[in-house]
């Protein structure tokens, strides 16, 4: 619990000096310093005690014993796991594409309403989403199995035969993360389009360009930031999504998710397992660096 | 002509999308007025699962729990989401790139991997498990959120308003309440309700992190699973969706008439 | 303007910090001393969901003057995870057989005080004295399951006798399984002749070949409630917990429980006491509260498992005691194998797993 400590910034004073540059400096400490405290505390410190057992060994019993050792790291380098990684990869990178080809147009049409609009329609995006997980995951299997409402609907009115076989198979995975994860893409777009300036669109529209022109050359780009930070929520937690494959798809593969669930649960190899998380933490980062690279290009040019 | 054509195509994809949203909820709702406890077959008619809602202390005071976390850890993950994102969009410091990955991980990791962590953390410093961890735990998962999506809104932020609001004698404090807040305000309301999502329908996080008398709603459905989820927990979503949807009615109608 | 910002962030930190003090004097408020028989006034028992019904806790409470906290898991796997790191939460809390023996070893249970548990002696004896943990020292078995073939004849014509039935191709698509390694891959030793146990190398990569082959007849894994998939019709054979085939036929009763010729693996449930335990005398009033026979057979009517309680068996449903997908045949009983821990071979179940689970 580290609210801000309003009082101690020392604002004003530094305000009087610096006036000119109006380069405000009341709000570096306690902008960033509750973020960081709370983060180191409550997150580092618990990740360093995840990255110490990585280098432990498991004894006989799955408790974490000696010798300290790095065949934990080595282990993950075997075909067996990168391939698991690659296909959790693959999913979340389907995932992202459907969620931001299904997302965009969506978010635009909303940012793009009546004013008075906008804020009802952003939350009945996300009123499903207080239902319990679970829950409507059940209700998609009521809507896709066998006997369920989607293949009765076909049935009787004709346009089938036979039943469809709609779970347990790739497209239910697909249908269910999608659904899981739309407003992850749609909220961070609808605040980067929301706040497009349409002045610009209408320059664009009196130089003479056609509506594509002017959403490939204008809209997108100054959209970009929503678009990354949209794909970065949704491909990032993707990665490590397990439950809805499992319910939707039957359990029938293994992704880096599962995998490590195993093996702080059934295989109770918790340095193996941590070495596991590491592992993937460091391949986010790998995405985040591209990612923050990208965005820090773009909004160099926004500055200039 | 076109701009309606244009209006049309836009309505009509946005109720495929609240279609596609909203099929799953109607199921919900429908088979919480089902006879058959085992949720899978349609039977007949009944309003008994509401009925026996009222009677269930247990899930009530489960989703009590619930809605009392995800309260406080939203108010608390938007403050300190929202300040972060502004202080990092604003300044340059040392440790911003470490900043940046604390930030950013807690998305990826698996959640059994920060429970267990936080969990471990908690014993070591002999923390008692209850409300406080579980509200910690919601806040520090909820956090990243929020920086991601206000970040998103703050990119491309034009500074010379507020420097233009200096200009005219505002303080660096209004300038930031007056314009910098009203700017960014779509980018806060997406982040905070995206963090009230995260809490109210976490489990695995929760579950290593909540004490012997601190069960939340989703904790309580999944140890439901495995006899079955009974329709009262449909009842009692469908119960919290009309109410939202009343209050978000409510709220809508205030403001609209006011302007 | 400014101050009226400042003050609203004060109030609302201020707000916060109360709201999550008060949280957390509710969440420890434990109700310190004892009654009159000596027990704690509080007990934090961590048990299976769905396992004791509500009542059952409240004529203990109400008899003992204690109030009890049950919290719940979904499996083991979670329960073990919790209860070796957080010491001192729990007061009692139930496990397989299969995790006694590494409980033990980790140091993470204590022995049990017999003379606090009469009831001890209800239990029948074949259920007792087992060789995860001689003499009871540390566990007191609570109730059983086997996981069973069913299937249903309606739609499927062939005939299903035992395991090695499984790999017909008429299946495709049809089976259900429980998505637990242990059980899985120890039917695939079992249809290869093997132990329910083995740890050599060598037969564990025979059974995952015997498996990748089985994969295409599964449609899913299911360990949380594949009655739902047999009821649904979505598919027609279930290698699942017994009791799940008994719910499943209480909607569909063609459904017919297989005895397998391999010999079906039973695992047990027990309570047991964690290291730190705060409220230990508490916790085995609990435990023979529990074995009280009238008390037994209610749990039985409400979840039907096995019941190791001989003295419960004539007060439980003759239904329940005689459907074979939760009582098998007493020969059946003879041959069925227990599920052990098998120490650091249960690396090589977790990579054959992943194998046959990834190779799609």
């Amino acid at each position: 619990m580290n609210p801000p400590v309003l009082d101690s910034a020392p604002a004003n004073q530094l305000q009087n000096e610096t006036k000119l540059k109006y380069q405000i400096d009341y709000g570096k400490a306690w902008t960033i310093w509750p973020v960081f405290i709370w983060m180191i505390l409550l997150f580092l410190l618990p990740m360093i005690l995840v990255f110490a057992v990585s280098f432990f060994s498991r004894s006989s019993f799955g408790g974490i014993g000696f010798p300290l050792t790095l065949e934990n790291y080595s282990r993950f380098f075997d075909p067996l796991y990168l391939k698991i990684i690659w296909i959790s990869c693959v999913l979340a990178f389907y995932t992202t594409i459907c969620c931001l080809v299904l997302g965009y147009p969506f978010a635009y049409i909303i940012a793009r309403s009546p004013t008075q609009y906008r804020n009802i329609l952003l939350l009945l995006i996300i009123v499903p989403f207080w239902t319990n997980s679970l829950i409507r995951t059940y209700a998609w299997i009521v809507l896709l199995r066998t006997e369920g409402v989607i293949n009765t609907f076909l049935l009787q009115s004709g346009l089938i035969e036979q039943p469809l076989s709609l779970l347990y198979n790739e497209s239910a995975v697909m249908i269910g993360l999608i659904y899981t994860m739309l407003p992850f893409m749609i909220l961070p777009l609808y605040a980067s389009i929301e706040k497009l300036d349409r002045s610009l669109l209408e320059a664009s529209k009196d130089l003479g360009a056609k509506p594509w022109q002017t959403f490939w050359r204008v809209t997108l780009p100054l959209t970009t930031p929503g678009i990354l930070a949209g794909s970065l929520l949704v491909f990032i937690p993707s990665l490590g999504l397990f439950f809805i494959p499992d319910l939707m798809g039957g359990s029938k593969t293994i992704l880096i998710g599962n995998h490590i669930k195993n093996q702080f649960l059934t295989a109770r190899d918790w340095p193996f397992g941590s070495a596991s998380s590491i592992i993937l933490m460091v391949l986010t980062l790998v995405f985040i660096a591209v990612y923050i690279k990208i965005t820090k290009d773009k909004q160099g040019k926004d500055l200039v | 002509m076109r701009l309606s054509l244009a209006n049309k195509l836009s309505f009509l994809y946005a109720s495929l999308i609240y279609l596609f949203l909203y099929m799953p909820i109607a199921i919900l709702i429908l088979y919480s007025f089902n006879q058959s406890k085992l949720n899978a077959v349609w039977t007949g008619f009944t309003f008994d699962w509401y009925l026996k809602l009222m009677q269930n202390t247990e899930v009530l005071e489960a989703m009590k729990t619930s809605l009392v976390v995800a309260l406080i850890s939203t108010i608390a993950a938007t403050m300190i989401g929202t300040l972060a994102a502004v202080g990092m969009y604003r300044y340059q410091f040392r440790g911003k790139t470490a900043l940046d990955a604390m930030l950013y991980l807690p998305i990826v990791i698996p959640e059994i991997v920060m429970g267990i962590s936080l969990l471990a953390l908690f014993s070591q410093f002999e923390i008692p498990l209850g409300y406080l961890t579980l509200i910690a735990a919601h806040i520090t998962f909820s956090i990243p959120f929020v920086v991601v999506v206000v970040r998103a809104r703050m990119a491309g932020f034009d500074r010379s308003i507020e420097e233009a609001a200096m200009d005219l004698g505002a303080t660096p404090w209004g300038t930031f309440i007056k314009v910098t807040v009203p700017i960014i305000a779509p980018g806060i309301l997406a982040s905070a309700l995206l963090a009230f999502t995260l809490s109210i329908d976490d489990v695995i996080i929760s579950f290593f992190v909540a004490g012997p008398s601190s069960s939340t709603l989703p904790l309580k459905i999944f140890s439901m699973v495995k006899f079955g989820v009974s329709p009262e927990i449909n009842a009692l979503s469908t119960l919290m969706l009309v109410v939202t949807l009343f209050l978000v009615i409510i709220a809508e109608r205030i403001r609209m008439r006011k302007n | 303007m400014v101050k009226s910002w400042k003050k609203t962030i004060t109030y609302s930190a201020i707000a916060l910090s109360l709201a999550v003090t008060a949280g957390c004097s509710t969440s420890s408020s434990t109700s310190s001393g004892t009654t009159a028989e000596g027990l704690d006034k509080e007990l934090n028992v961590f048990n299976w969901s769905e396992y004791v019904p509500e009542d059952v806790i409240k004529k203990f409470e109400e008899k003992h003057g204690v109030k009890v906290n049950y919290s719940t898991f979904s499996s083991n796997e979670e329960m073990l995870a919790k209860v070796s790191v957080g010491k001192g939460i729990y007061d009692l809390t139930v496990a397989s057989d299969y995790y006694i023996q590494p409980m033990v070893k980790e140091g993470m249970i204590q022995p049990i005080d017999m003379n606090n548990i009469p009831n001890y002696k209800n239990l029948a004896a074949e259920y007792i004295n087992k060789e995860h943990d001689p003499g009871n020292q540390y566990s007191i078995p609570y109730m059983g399951n086997t996981v069973s073939l069913g299937y249903n004849p309606d739609n499927i014509k062939t005939e299903i006798t035992s395991f090695a039935d499984l790999w017909k191709p008429e299946l495709k698509s049809q089976i259900v399984m429980v998505d637990d390694q242990r059980f899985v891959l120890g039917m695939v030793l079992k249809t290869l002749g093997y132990s329910g146990n083995e740890t050599d190398p060598a037969r564990l990569e025979e059974a995952k070949q015997k498996m990748l082959e089985l994969m295409p007849n599964i449609k899913a894994f299911d360990s949380d409630s594949p009655k739902t998939l047999m009821v649904n019709g979505e598919v027609n054979v279930a290698f699942v917990w017994g009791a799940e085939i008994a719910l499943a036929q209480r909607e569909k009763p063609q459904f017919r429980t297989v005895l397998p010729k391999e010999g079906l693996m039973i695992s047990f449930d027990n309570f047991v006491i964690p290291t730190g335990a705060k409220h230990k005398k508490t916790a085995e009033a609990f435990i023979n509260f529990m074995l009280e026979p009238e008390i037994n057979a209610e749990i039985s009517k409400s979840f039907p498992y096995i019941s190791p309680n001989k003295e419960a068996h004539p007060l439980i449903d003759k239904d329940i005691m005689n459907n074979p997908a939760i009582y098998p045949p007493e020969e059946e009983m003879k041959k069925v194998e227990s599920v052990k821990d098998i120490g650091d071979a249960i690396k090589l179940y977790d990579r054959v797993w992943s194998e046959v689970k990834s190779s799609q």
